[in-house]
Order: structure tokens, then sequence, then C-alpha cells
């Protein structure tokens, strides 16, 4: 990459492992930040690059928040090991459950997919809040983070923020491979990727994969970071997380690398902007600003700025 | 030589009406085979039958020895049987170039395969694809903004990209513009004796499949009508009742 | 489980359950018939419908805090929600109508996701019921009763039913909204007002959940959030019985309700909406896999 390039990416990363202390009120709006980015990065491996919109990948945030939750509480192990023990079992329960009902459900096409997951979500909430062994309705405390005041919110921050580095460095990867050409191959016309041989059922599935294992991976540290799991309003959140997850790639620019991660940014900031200055209507006014990027913004930013300027914002070409 | 593909007794309602009926045709290896018959006589379907876009009534298909009745659409790509759409399919918001890239045969694909990178060998075959079409000038375009012909010429290079055994092409000189027919027709036989493709060629433009073809199938109301030497469907009675008869 | 055998020792709890389930299917069906008609004519899959019904639900139980009677204020809760579908129409609906179906699932999604956080906000979020005041059938000595507003319900489903074939297959305006679901640009080429046509249906969508809101606010409960959970069992019904099979979609959501409360009954109250949403996804995929036995989509 060139030496620009370069320093830009060095300026952000230094800047994003300051954060935490430059700015220690908000810490944790800051963890949901990166939080958000890594959503809207997975979301757009399905939603944006193969044409399938996911309603229901929040399915596997709430595996891996339980999962996670579950070792902390059973395995008797101390609070790190626990953790990422728990991280590590979140990600492969969640890879699992994509690859069982990726066959079937990534063989629904259009709006089947997008209504079918969104059923799945809102499924998995509903069966997590009527299961016992994981709390029910009341939920799940993991163990508090064993160090001061503020060191839980600021140690989540870092581990959210390698995972999201993660897994846009990792996305950024896959796109320039094959995989990402057989994704967008699918996504302009799935039934000539099969005329021509592709393996469209492995590719589908292989793609849900890979966004279950980075969401499996999160929902462990956003549990015990907010430190009480809630089946429906945290973990298997469809009507808060499943959508914005849409949303904020929308905004940004799906199918592209960059528009996620702006999206989430510009979404998160307007999102804690509402809450603090129109508290009680901010979902309310959430719900418009989704009707109305959706209907006046589809294209997204990126979108808007290669219409604008296709000379400076085209997509790389293949030499 | 062998026929590589065996059509026996084929056939496809669609509800009450009866596309194909009782078809039986033989394409031999290495050879150039034309399909022609009046609108709506049931050509496409035969393809559509052939390359498993839909199941089949009645009859078997053969390729290479090994029935494709029970096999998917991507299942018999990957044996080396590829089509060409009659309305053109590319993939719109991509550059010509990855949909060339795209197209590379997937015979072998293992699993891993999905991850690798493009060696500047699959990138010159590519470009030397393009160039054999003409399009290699377009080839950073995106497929969506080229023109219905360009777009044909392009679909016809990915087919070949694919490396296939056999290409079933449908109508592929529909849209071009009159003066380059030729050099698709020259192209098309190129890829026959030199690159070893076999083709199996639906056509409406009689000058074409007759100096293309050496044999061919006359469809007409779904059945075969007639089948021979160009010369000889040239001068059958029945086939030029069929496209001028009454009706 | 003991709720199994509890089913084998008294059957009348058979009769009380799938009774109960015929009935609460009926509603089921009323807002399946909205959501088919709306999807049919503007190809629009709404996901707000369930808010529809929840909103209509609300104007029965503020009539009835006005005063009146609440069977009466049925008819007067369509006209209300007639009204706000039109509007609605107007102000949102109609940018989506020609967009691609994605754009059309997202843009009713947040339109439901608002109508919801503003109906938290307006009516709160305690759920809140009215009474009939109808009493209720009794049968097999005292097992097994029957709300009779129940049986209105199943009524309103079949009037509601009959009306709209009826009104489709045979009214000029019927054939108007027809003729537009089959090739709107045809329709607008031979002087029908396609814009008119898709306000019309929208509006009476709307009419049609706002009779079942009101239904439901006298057999249940009303609460913000029941949307979603109508709007997947509409949609339910309709991938089952078909874009344009009227008795077929009565049957299937008289299906749902049964098989619903069944395993609410079985499994627990709680397992109950886990039920018909999971219900949802096997529905889809067998249908699918069905289809590809013939190598075609659910498109």
């Amino acid at each position: 990459m060139s030496a620009r390039t370069a320093a830009l990416y060095s300026a952000t990363l230094a800047a994003a492992i300051a954060a935490p202390w430059l700015a220690p009120e908000i810490v944790t709006q800051l963890a949901f930040l990166w939080l958000m980015i890594l959503f809207a990065l997975t979301w757009d491996i399905l939603g944006g690059q193969m044409g399938y919109n996911s309603f229901g990948n929040v399915v596997f945030f709430g595996i891996g928040m339980y999962a996670c939750a579950v070792v902390q509480r059973d395995s008797g192990l101390g609070y790190y090991a626990a953790l990422f023990a728990g991280m590590g079992l979140g990600a492969l329960l969640a890879v699992a459950t994509a690859g069982l009902l990726g066959p079937a459900v990534l063989g629904l096409r259009g709006h089947y997919f997008a209504i079918g997951t969104l059923g799945l979500g809102v499924a998995a909430g509903d069966l997590a809040a009527a299961i016992e062994y994981i709390g029910a309705g009341s939920g799940m405390a993991p163990p508090l983070y064993p160090g001061e005041v503020g060191a839980s919110q600021r140690f989540f921050y870092f581990v959210l923020m390698a995972l999201a580095m993660a897994t846009f460095a990792f996305l950024r990867w896959l796109y320039s491979r094959r995989f990402g050409l057989a994704l967008n191959a699918i996504r302009d016309d799935e039934d000539k990727a099969e005329a021509m041989g592709v393996h469209t059922t492995r590719y589908k599935t292989v793609a849900w994969c890979i966004a279950a294992f980075f969401l499996g991976l999160a929902g462990g540290p956003v549990g015990s970071l907010v430190g009480f799991i809630d089946p429906r309003e945290l973990a298997f959140a469809g009507s808060t997380f499943g959508v914005w997850m849409v949303l904020m790639a929308i905004l940004g620019g799906r199918g592209t690398i960059w528009g996620p991660v702006i999206g989430a940014a510009i979404f998160h900031l307007t999102q804690e902007l509402f809450w603090t200055y129109l508290l009680g209507w901010q979902r309310v006014a959430m719900g418009v600003l989704i009707v109305a990027i959706v209907l006046f913004f589809p294209q997204g930013l990126i979108g808007w700025l290669r219409h604008t300027w296709p000379q400076r914002f085209a997509a790389q070409e293949m030499k | 030589m062998s026929a590589m593909l065996e059509v026996r007794n084929v056939g496809k309602a669609f509800g009450g009406v009866v596309a194909n009926e009782d078809i039986s045709i033989s394409v031999p290896e290495r050879s150039i085979v034309g399909l022609i018959g009046p609108n709506g006589s049931g050509k496409t379907t035969l393809f559509n039958s052939i390359v498993g876009y839909h199941p089949t009534d009645a009859g078997s298909i053969t390729f290479n020895g090994r029935e494709l009745s029970r096999l998917r659409v991507p299942q018999i790509a990957r044996l080396g049987l590829i089509r060409t759409f009659q309305q053109t399919r590319v993939y719109g918001e991509m550059s010509c170039m990855r949909n060339m890239v795209i197209s590379i045969p997937t015979i072998d694909a293992g699993f891993f395969s999905m991850f690798w990178g493009f060696p500047r060998s699959l990138i010159e075959r590519a470009e030397g694809l393009l160039e054999f079409v003409g399009l290699y000038e377009k080839r950073h375009l995106l497929a969506g903004d080229l023109s219905f012909g360009q777009q044909k010429l392009l679909e016809f290079a990915m087919a070949l990209m694919a490396e296939p055994k056999m290409l079933l092409l449908d109508e592929p000189t529909a849209g071009i513009n009159p003066t380059l027919i030729n050099g698709l027709i020259d192209r098309l036989k190129r890829a026959n004796a030199e690159m070893g493709v076999t083709l199996l060629v639906i056509e409406h433009n009689m000058r074409v499949i007759m100096d293309l073809a050496q044999h061919i199938y006359c469809l007409a109301y779904g059945k075969i009508l007639a089948e021979g030497t160009p010369e000889a469907i040239m001068n059958d009675a029945r086939v030029v009742d069929a496209y001028l008869g009454g009706h | 489980m003991s709720s199994l055998t509890l089913l084998y020792d008294a059957p009348a709890l058979w009769l009380q359950i799938i009774a109960d389930g015929i009935l609460v299917g009926a509603i089921f069906a009323l807002v399946a018939f909205g959501m088919a008609l709306v999807w049919g004519v503007m190809n629009v899959i709404n996901i707000a419908q369930g808010e529809l019904v929840m909103l209509g639900g609300y104007v029965v139980i503020y009539l009835a805090k006005a005063g009146m009677n609440p069977v009466l204020a049925v008819p007067l809760a369509a006209a209300v929600m007639f009204a706000f579908g039109w509007i609605l129409y107007r102000l949102v609906i109609f940018r989506i109508v020609d967009k691609d179906l994605f754009i059309s699932i997202l843009a009713t999604f947040g339109l439901s996701i608002l109508i919801q956080q503003l109906a938290n906000e307006i009516f709160g979020a305690n759920v809140q019921s009215v009474q009939s005041g109808l009493g209720s059938f009794i049968f097999a000595d005292g097992m097994v009763a029957v709300g009779k507003v129940k049986v209105l319900a199943l009524a309103v489903a079949i009037v509601v039913g009959a009306a709209l074939f009826f009104f489709l297959g045979k009214s000029r305006l019927g054939q108007a909204i027809r003729a537009t679901s089959q090739n709107a640009r045809a329709a607008r080429i031979l002087g029908i007002d396609t814009d008119r046509v898709y306000a019309l249906t929208f509006a009476v969508n709307a009419a049609i959940c706002g009779a079942a809101g009101a239904l439901v606010a006298m057999t249940w409960i009303i609460h913000p959030y029941l949307g979603l959970t109508y709007t997947l069992r509409s949609f339910m019904i309709v991938i089952v019985a078909g874009l344009g099979n009227i008795a077929g979609v009565l049957f299937a959501g008289v299906g749902l309700g049964v098989a619903e409360n069944l395993a609410g009954f079985v499994f627990g109250a709680e397992y109950q909406t886990a039920f018909i949403f999971a219900l949802l996804v096997v529905i889809l995929v067998i249908r699918n896999l069905l289809l590809r036995r013939s190598r075609r989509y659910l498109k």
C-alpha cells in the first residue's frame, strides 16, 4: 500500500489505542462502536457482497453470548481463561449452527430468506427466554471483572477493538480472493453462477459461517461488558441490533469494505445523540431514520460518492 | 467418433403444453451440430432439459456415458457442459475481467480453492480470451454497461474460460452487428478446431448455421422434423414448409 | 409430559383447545387476507401489518373507555384504520411500490419499529384489553367454554373473506384492482388510476387489520409489541395457502391457530411464540425443498 495509506492506518490505530485514556467517560460507547462496526461488516458479507439480506445474524451473536456466560458460570476456570474459552466455544457453536442451518436456509431466495431469518432471530430469543438452564426470562449475569472501576470497560474496549479490526482485516483479504468474486457473482446472477458450475451452496454456507464466527466471538465480551444478559433485549435483540446491522451497512454503502465501517460510525454517533437529546423518543427517531435511509439513501455514502465522483472513488480493478 | 451427448426420447410438457416430444439427438465428440426450427418449436426447452434447468418427463440424456437426469445444474456444468443463454446472462455489477476470472473451470475445485488468489497465468488467459472476442479494450468496464451484442461476446468468452468439453450455444449471433457475424462464426470454428470444444448450436440465422454446422436437426411443434447435413436440410421440403408454411 | 397425559385423560380438553384454536385462527386468517391483498396487488410485503392490528386494538380500547359498546366499536375501528391506512400510503407506502422487494421489506420494517415505539410512548407498555360483555357458550357439561366474541371473530373472518371474494371477482373496482395487480402498466394505459387502486388496497388492508385488532382486544390482550408475531403469522399463512387462494387462507389460518394452541398447551405457553417462528422457518424450508425437486425456487 502507499505511504499515505499506511500513515492513515497507523494514525487511526494509534488513536484507537489511546482512546480509553483520551476519553474515559465514553469508553463503553466507544466499545459499542467497535461492536457496531463488527455487526455491519459481518452483515455485509451476506447482504452487501452476496445479496442475501439476513435479518437473523443476531442469532450467532446471542449464541456466542450465552455460550461464554455458561462457560464462565460452570467451568471453574479463572476469569480470563473462562472468558477466552467461552468466546472460543461461542464461536464454535455459532459456526456449527451456521453450518447446519446454512444449506437449508440459504436455499431460500430474496424476501423468503429475509423473513425466514427474521423468524429465526425472534425464535432464538423466545427460546432462550424459555430455557431454564440459561436463566430463561431472567437472563444471566456473567462474573464481575477482576479489576478496579473502569478497568472492565477498558479491557472489553480493547477486546472488541481487536475483534473488529481482525474482522476488517480478514474480510479485506477474503474479498480479494476468489471467494469475494464468487460472492459477487452469486449476488449478480445466482442462476448464471450455478450454470457455470460454481459451488454456490458451499460459498453461501461458508460465508454465513464466517459471519457466525466473528459474531460468536463478540457475544461473550459484550455480555461481560454489559454485566447482564437479557435474552430478548441484548443477546437476541432482533429489533435493535438485528435491524441496525442492516441499516449501518446500507448507510455506509453495501458491498464495499469501508462502507459498513463508516455507516456504523455515523449510525452509532447519531444513536448516541438521539439518546442524549431525545431520551424517550430516541427509538421513535430511530424508526424515522431507518425509513428515511431506506427510502431516500439506499445507495449509501460510498454509493453516492462513487456516483458523484466516479474517478476518485471507483472500485479497484483487476490487474 | 463416439457420441458425446446422447439425447434419447426426451419429452417435456408444461402444464398442458407439450414443448418436447420424443426427441432424440446425438452429438459426436468434437463436432458442431445445429438445432433449428421456427419460434416455439421447443429448442430452448431442450437445452434447458439437457443442462438440468428442469426435470424431463420422459427419456434419458447421457453426457460421455453419464446419465444427467438426476443431476443438478451446477453438477452438470462441472462435468464440462456449459450453456449460454438466449437473453445473455452476465454478472452486471462486475467488470468484464472479473466476469472472466470467476468463470474458471470448477471441475476439480477442492474446498480450499475458494481462498486462492489469481495467478498471472489466469489473468493472461482471461485477457487472451477477451482479445479473442474483441473485448480487450473494454475489459475494465462493468458488464452491465456493455451493449447487448458485446454482452453476448462476453458470455461466449466466459464460456470458453471454463474450458468446457461441450458448449450449448443459444442463438449466439442474435443481436450481433451483421458485419461482425463472420468474425464470430470464425471464432466458433476456431474454438471447435483449436480448443477441441464440441458445439451444439441453436440458430435462427440460416446462413450462419449452414456455414457452421456439420449436422443439423430441425424441430417443429416439439418434435424432430428432419435431420441431416446442411445441404440435405436446406433442400428438405418439410423444413421449408415448417418455416414458411401457413400458420 | 404431564400435559400430554392430561389430554389423554380429559378428551373434552381437546375440544377446548381445538375450538379456541379455530376461533383464534380466524383472526390470523383475517390479517392474512390483508397481507395477501397488499402483496398480490402492490408486490409489497408489509412488515408493519401487525402494527396495524395493534393500533386497531387500541382504537377499541379507547372507544370502550369512552363508553362505547366494544362490539359496535369493531366496524368503527375498521373505519378509523381505513383512514390511517390511506394516510400511511400517501405519506410513505407509495414510495415503496415500485422498488425492489428488499427495500419494501426494510422500509415497512422501519415503519413497524416506528409505530411500535410511538405506541409505546403514547399508550404505555402495559397490556390492556377490553371485555366484550358477550359471555360464553358452554358445552360438554361445563368442560368446554367458548367465548361468544370468539365466535363473532370467526363470523367476521368468513364474512370478510366472502366479501373480498365477491368484491374482487365481481365489482368494477375489484376488476380494476385485479387488472392492476396483473399488469400495472397495461392498467394505466387503459385509464385505471393505479395510484388510487394502491391507496384503496392498502387502506382496505388497514381496515381489515383494524377489525382484527379490535377482536384481539376482546379475546386476548393488546400491547405495543405484539405486532411482529401477527406479521410473521400472516406471512406464514399466505405462503402455505398461496396468494390467490381465499378459502385456503381461511383454512391455513385456522390450522395455524389450532397448531399454536396445541403447542402452547403441550410445550408450555412460554414456548408458544418460539414454536410459531420456528414453524415459519420449517415451512419455508420444506416448501423450498419440494420446489427444488422440480428445480424451481420460491420466487
